[in-house]
């Protein structure tokens, strides 16, 4: 059977953000203004590398999709972690150059440049490590007016029918959609891929476009950052002491 | 258009890792936390040589390292090469050590002299870890002083029939296929050895003893034994005679793969050091705290450091395809005593949790020694460098 859909090719934007290694002591410079970049290690946000662009280069493999395109918001300095995805295996990719930690502005850009190249299909993961908003993908779909398909830890595709599990506690649901669509990714989705030499050396000749981002508005920045306070000192108690402890979990630690 | 790589041409002196280097040291530390760590001290205790792990590290392209795309390989550089031998040798000494004989002996035995049609034939499977291979220069009795081999070839038409054993062989029972330096001329005549490529099934080739080592141990070494092995010409590399300057030239790049080993092997040992000592309390406080060992880091550290640099300058010379002999033996020499001496001091540090097997540091110490031995001992790499600061 012929399969007929709507589009002529199936291509894919994959959003990435540029965040610190897992690993990462965090601290911040300019009267805690800016995160202190110095020593850091930066990776591609696990939920985008891991889930949503690794899906989406299997979707390719599998004939299911034609093109797998990495865009991020940010300055040059991200590039390398742009490259560490055009290792793995996405065709190209595109730098919208601006500095922002607005997500309504960043989704902006990201809806603006897949409407002008039609992607239909957008895979973001469910969040990023360093700010966990969980926000631009909801607001890419909004901004494009298409469904938003959250946390999916599975995705199928055929033709421009999508079916996709969400875990719920306990139990699971299967989705039907239709692209275009915005799915935010969850663990389960695909295995973490390492990417081989070749993809190395290929990723320094895939274009990477820089496009000058859209004027739009930016009504959030984030005033100053704060650390956690640490972990107070374990205290113990002996086995007469009962009556301490329990009072120490309900006053101090205020559990029970 | 942007994304041009500024770091691509070395120009004077540049002591950032690439971003290349950058990205193929945590493709290693990534594939390594799941296929090698897990693994490594039960492949040490029982001797495993881990022929699936080759295969897989054959697929992410660290088999054919400096092999052109052309023939399956990933086309890098010595750069490159060194992070991607340190790499591993931080992790497991004796997978760095595999690694490095497979890449820049057997596979850059070939890759350098071989002809058009071996390339064509060889350097793929090898490539990729399809096949596996070694090199057989030393003898049970001719080590350092090799031009005095015993195993010889005689020609018999378009053949030659090898007779002899060679002994120290890494991969000489699981490798496919081996190059094999034959004598084939006058006893010390430099012109009188001829390189051989010899699969592994061809009649009258066989792997004897097994060696049980004190380090190294995942990594098989062997003995290779020819009894009236008929090879056709063919097979040999370059011309008959040619065999022991172009064993001389692979050792030079070879070094550079030992000094890289031993790099790997100290840095590991050092990074192992430098938590434990801010961990380990005594007398109320880490031991990182006590000057003596401070001390001891603040020497494992520079050395460390020095070792790096000789290692990396080795390597861009043999980029820019000058004479290396000189800078390779430095490097070979000084990061093989380096890495001897770094986990030695870790042991140290460690105390008696570091002279048993649930911590790091006793395979570091064990594994090292091989670099100031395998390849050329340090008394040669001497021998080599006065040799050529004398000349
Ligand atoms: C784990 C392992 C893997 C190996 N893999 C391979 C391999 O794949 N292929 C291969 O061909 N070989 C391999 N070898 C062999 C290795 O290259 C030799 O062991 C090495 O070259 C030293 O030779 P030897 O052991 O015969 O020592 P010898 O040459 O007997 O040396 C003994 C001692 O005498 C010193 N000495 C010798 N001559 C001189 C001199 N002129 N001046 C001063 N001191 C001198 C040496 O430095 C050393 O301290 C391997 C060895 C080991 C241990």
């Amino acid at each position: 059977m012929l399969y007929l859909h709507s589009f002529e090719i199936m291509k894919i934007l994959v959003p990435i953000s540029n965040v610190p290694d897992t690993t990462s002591k965090i601290s911040f410079t300019d009267n805690d203004t800016r995160f202190n970049g110095q020593g850091i290690t930066w990776i591609v946000n696990p939920y985008d590398e891991w889930y949503a662009l690794v899906r989406a280069l299997e979707l390719k493999e599998s004939g299911k999709a034609d093109k797998v395109t990495i865009i991020h918001v940010g300055l040059s300095d991200s590039e390398p972690t742009i490259r560490k995805g055009l290792a793995l295996g996405a065709d190209d990719a595109v730098r919208i150059n601006a500095e922002s930690s607005d997500s309504l502005y960043v989704a902006y850009q990201i809806a603006d440049y897949a409407k002008n190249n039609s992607y239909e299909l957008i895979l973001t993961g469910k969040e990023s490590i360093q700010y966990n908003g969980s926000a631009v993908g909801s607001m890419i779909a909004a901004l494009l007016d298409y469904p938003f398909l959250s946390q999916a830890s599975f995705l199928d595709l055929n033709g421009t029918t999508l079916t996709l599990h969400v875990e719920t506690e306990g139990g699971i649901k299967v989705v039907e959609g239709q692209a275009p669509a915005v799915v935010s990714c969850a663990k389960g989705m695909a295995e973490q891929r390492i990417p081989n030499m070749r993809g190395i050396m290929a990723a320094r000749t895939k274009p990477l476009q820089t496009l000058d981002p859209k004027p739009f508005r930016q009504n959030v920045k984030v005033r100053n950052f704060g650390l956690n306070p640490g972990r107070s000192e374990c205290k113990l108690f002996t086995e007469d002491q009962l009556d301490k402890l329990v009072e120490a979990l309900h006053k101090e630690a205020k559990v029970i | 258009m942007s994304g041009e790589i500024l770091n691509d041409v070395s120009t004077g002196f540049d002591f950032h890792l690439t971003e290349n280097q950058k990205m193929i040291a945590d493709m290693i530390r990534k594939f390594g936390k799941e296929e090698i760590l897990p693994h490594l001290m039960h492949w040490d205790e029982e001797q495993i040589f881990p022929v699936d792990l080759f295969r897989k590290m054959g697929e992410l392209g660290l088999m054919g390292v400096l092999v052109p795309q052309e023939y399956g390989g990933a086309g890098l550089t010595y750069t490159e090469y060194v992070t991607v031998i340190s790499e591993i040798g931080k992790m497991c000494g004796a997978i760095g050590l595999s690694v490095a004989a497979h890449n820049s002996l057997c596979t850059g035995h070939i890759l350098q002299f071989g002809n058009e049609e071996q390339k064509r034939k060889y350097l793929p499977k090898l490539a990729t870890g399809q096949w596996i291979g070694a090199w057989g220069l030393t003898e049970a009795n001719t080590g350092s002083d090799a031009m005095r081999m015993k195993c010889v070839a005689r020609k018999e038409g378009d053949y030659w029939i090898i007779n002899g054993t060679k002994n120290w062989i890494t991969h000489g029972i699981s490798g496919d296929v081996v190059v094999v330096l034959v004598r084939t001329g006058e006893l010390l005549d430099s012109h009188g050895i001829t390189a051989f490529i010899v699969e592994r099934g061809t009649p009258g080739f066989r792997a004897g003893k097994k060696e049980n080592k004190l380090g190294m141990r995942a990594s098989e070494t062997a003995e290779l034994i020819f009894e009236n092995c008929k090879v056709h010409e063919s097979q040999i590399i370059g011309q008959p005679g040619e065999g022991f300057i172009q064993a001389m030239k692979v050792l030079d790049g070879g070094r550079i793969s030992i000094a890289a080993l031993s790099l790997g092997i100290a840095k590991g040992a050092l990074e192992a050091s430098v938590k434990y000592a801010k961990e380990r309390h005594q007398f109320g406080q880490p031991i990182a705290n006590f000057q003596a060992i401070a001390f001891k880091l603040a020497d494992m550290a520079t050395e460390v450091e020095a070792a790096e640099l000789l290692t990396f300058k080795a390597a861009d010379l043999k980029n820019k395809e000058e004479k290396v002999t000189r800078h390779s033996a430095f490097a070979k020499y000084y990061a093989s005593e380096v890495a001897v001496k770094v986990s030695t001091e870790a042991v140290q540090i460690f105390g008696g949790y570091g002279y048993t097997k649930d911590f790091p540091v006793e395979k570091y110490y064990r594994d090292s020694k091989l670099c100031t031995i395998g390849e050329g001992t340090s008394e040669i790499q001497k021998l080599v460098i006065a040799r050529d600061i004398l000349k």
